[in-house]
């Protein structure tokens, strides 16, 4: 399967990665090798057969809806790029 | 006493709790190892503060008696693993300056057993690689070499830092992650021992994620026996790992007897590759004929998808990946990119993944977005979902004829040159994966062992895949076929 620029550019945006628009071509040549290696598995019959889900046949366990940790913001915020008065800060999110 | 870190943990364990060494002395011949060995560039963040005071509580807790086997033995961690206090960046400059104020569940268990840490380890970013070249850090060296040739070359990856650490004698141990190979073809190129156990067996927590459903922790060591010892210590419940399995874990070294009469060995059919060298092909052999003598029964088996794991492997796992990397947005950690004023939220996180990410990180996550994404889902990733219960039931079939355990070769080639991939394509170093990542895909236990050299004098691992949750057994195997192959060799110092 061949990928154009423009669905190499969509998938960037989906991913927010930027890249910039000279890069796209190559780019776009590398994801096509990839789709075309994974598109043996077209080859497969998997009429009828169930998606794996889990590794191992256990059921996950259930736990009390309780809170079991917590009370340490400046732990949280310890590594923040930029944090202030008790919050994460990003750039304007609303216009 | 020179050769402190020439020990194996064992032998260090006996040594200790005779009281003819302490750790504080085998710490200090280790970081004195790490210093002198910095053209390896296996410890990438090295912590010997933390080391000598470790080194110090476990010779006193090993004077009052009773340690476990662990206590007082230097030890490097992968730098997937969040250590408390230390940097834990996953050799991504994404995590640059990241420091965890929490501790994995491994390493926390590891320390509570009087392990001692002497760094971090080198690793491909995010362990996506089988070369150890797209770490922040550079590459990782393999110590070993091509004869008198001086070519670097790859100690494989992604846990190319442990693997080189471990071969040079640099620390006793070190612990890996192994999503597709990331232990295994490591430890195969480096001639050490690694295993991978069944997914669930270690705890995931505190281990920076890169495909779920597929990365389980284990050991990397000089033998078997250190495997043993290693693995049990790193096993268990935790209730923080919903995937971590509620089982005992039992003795793993006490089943090492090397005893495997009637046991049933299958050697699968599929795994003998096109174009594979000779070498593997005769090497594989060898290991056949081995376990026979040691008393095993050999049969042929098949697994009839194995062409197809790969394939599946490069869709799930890069859409894990997607997902588990979204949250590396320059927001709650880690780097953050320079904004240009009237730039908003979307150009920060697109600017700060651009800048943190290396090229194959962002490739996978991409690919990943790609499959996961309306109108692809059902066609790419649901396709490779069902095709990994096919590759499941391929060993269920196997295990249910009375095979007990699986001979293959671990890797394809014996170690590259670093940079020789540079110029192939990505699916060409996809393939060192080949004969692993079935074992992934399959949530079992699967072990690779030194088991000769090629005429380079470069070393080969066999590997082992057993039944789920019988690493006990599984090691046992190993440890027949590592007393047969009698492999000792060790790489001649040029560091």
């Amino acid at each position: 399967m061949s990928i154009d620029t423009d669905t190499a550019a969509r998938v960037a945006k989906l991913a927010r990665i930027r890249v910039e628009d000279d890069q796209l071509p190559a780019l776009a040549q590398e994801f096509s090798n990839i789709l075309d290696f994974i598109e043996q598995l077209n080859e497969v019959d998997v009429e009828g057969v169930e998606p794996m889900v889990s590794v191992t046949p256990m059921r996950l366990k259930r736990r009390q809806d309780g809170v079991t940790d917590g009370g340490m913001q400046d732990k949280i915020l310890s590594n923040a790029p930029d944090a202030r008065e008790g919050f994460f800060a990003v750039p304007k999110v609303v216009e | 006493m020179s050769d402190l870190t020439k020990l194996k943990v064992a032998g260090a364990r006996d040594a200790l709790r005779a009281g003819d060494v302490t750790s504080v002395e085998l710490t200090e011949a280790c970081l004195a190892a790490i210093e002198g060995a910095g053209a390896l560039n296996a410890f990438v963040h090295k912590t010997p503060e933390i080391a000598l005071e470790q080194a110090r509580a476990a010779d006193a807790r090993i004077k009052e008696g009773e340690a476990p086997s662990m206590c007082g033995i230097p030890m490097g961690i992968k730098d997937l693993f969040c250590t408390k206090g230390v940097a834990s960046q996953a050799a991504s400059r994404i995590l640059e300056g990241f420091r965890p104020e929490y501790e994995s569940t491994v390493t926390t268990q590891l320390f509570d057993a009087g392990a001692v840490m002497l760094g971090k380890l080198n690793m491909d970013e995010f362990a996506m690689g089988s070369s150890n070249e797209t770490s922040c850090y550079g590459n990782a060296v393999n110590p070993w070499r091509r004869g008198n040739d001086d070519t670097a070359l790859t100690p494989g990856g992604s846990s190319g830092g442990s693997a080189a650490a471990v071969a040079a004698d640099l620390c006793l141990a070190a612990t890996g992650t192994d999503t597709g190979g990331s232990i295994r073809q490591p430890a195969a190129f480096t001639g050490i021992t690694g295993i991978k156990p069944t997914y669930g067996r270690c705890s995931r927590w505190g281990i920076v994620a890169f495909a779920s459903s597929l990365d389980q922790a284990g050991p990397m060591t000089k033998d078997v026996r250190d495997a043993a010892i290693l693995l049990q210590a790193m096993c268990g419940h935790d209730a923080k790992d919903s995937t971590s399995a509620d089982l005992p874990v039992p003795d793993f070294e006490a089943m090492l007897t090397g005893d495997i009469k009637g046991k049933t060995i299958g050697i699968p059919r599929e795994y003998r590759m096109e174009g594979m060298p000779e070498e593997i092909e005769a090497l594989w052999t060898r290991g056949r004929e081995m376990l026979a003598d040691a008393g095993a029964k050999i049969v042929d088996i098949s697994l009839p998808h194995t062409k197809y794991a790969l394939p599946a492997y490069y869709v799930i796992a890069p859409a894990e990946a997607s997902s588990n990397l979204a949250r590396y947005d320059g927001v709650r950690y880690g780097h953050r990119a320079r904004l240009a004023s009237g730039e908003g939220i979307n150009d920060m996180y697109e600017k700060t993944r651009a800048e943190g990410f290396g090229h194959e990180v962002q490739r996978r996550v991409m690919v990943g977005t790609y499959v996961l994404s309306a109108g692809f889902y059902d066609a790419y990733y649901n396709r490779a979902r069902k095709v990994r219960t096919l590759i499941k039931k391929d060993f269920e079939e196997a295990f249910a004829a009375g095979v007990d355990a699986i001979l293959t070769p671990a890797t394809p080639s014996a170690a590259f040159g670093l940079g020789e991939m540079q110029e192939a394509d990505p699916v060409q170093m996809y393939l060192n994966d080949v004969f692993t990542v079935t074992v992934n895909l399959a949530g079992l236990p699967g072990v690779s062992v030194p088991a000769g050299l090629d005429k380079q004098g470069l070393p080969l691992g066999l590997q082992l895949i057993g039944r789920p949750w019988e690493e006990g057994d599984l090691l046992n195997t190993a440890y027949a076929l590592e007393r047969a192959a009698g492999f000792v060799e060790k790489p001649a110092k040029w560091w």
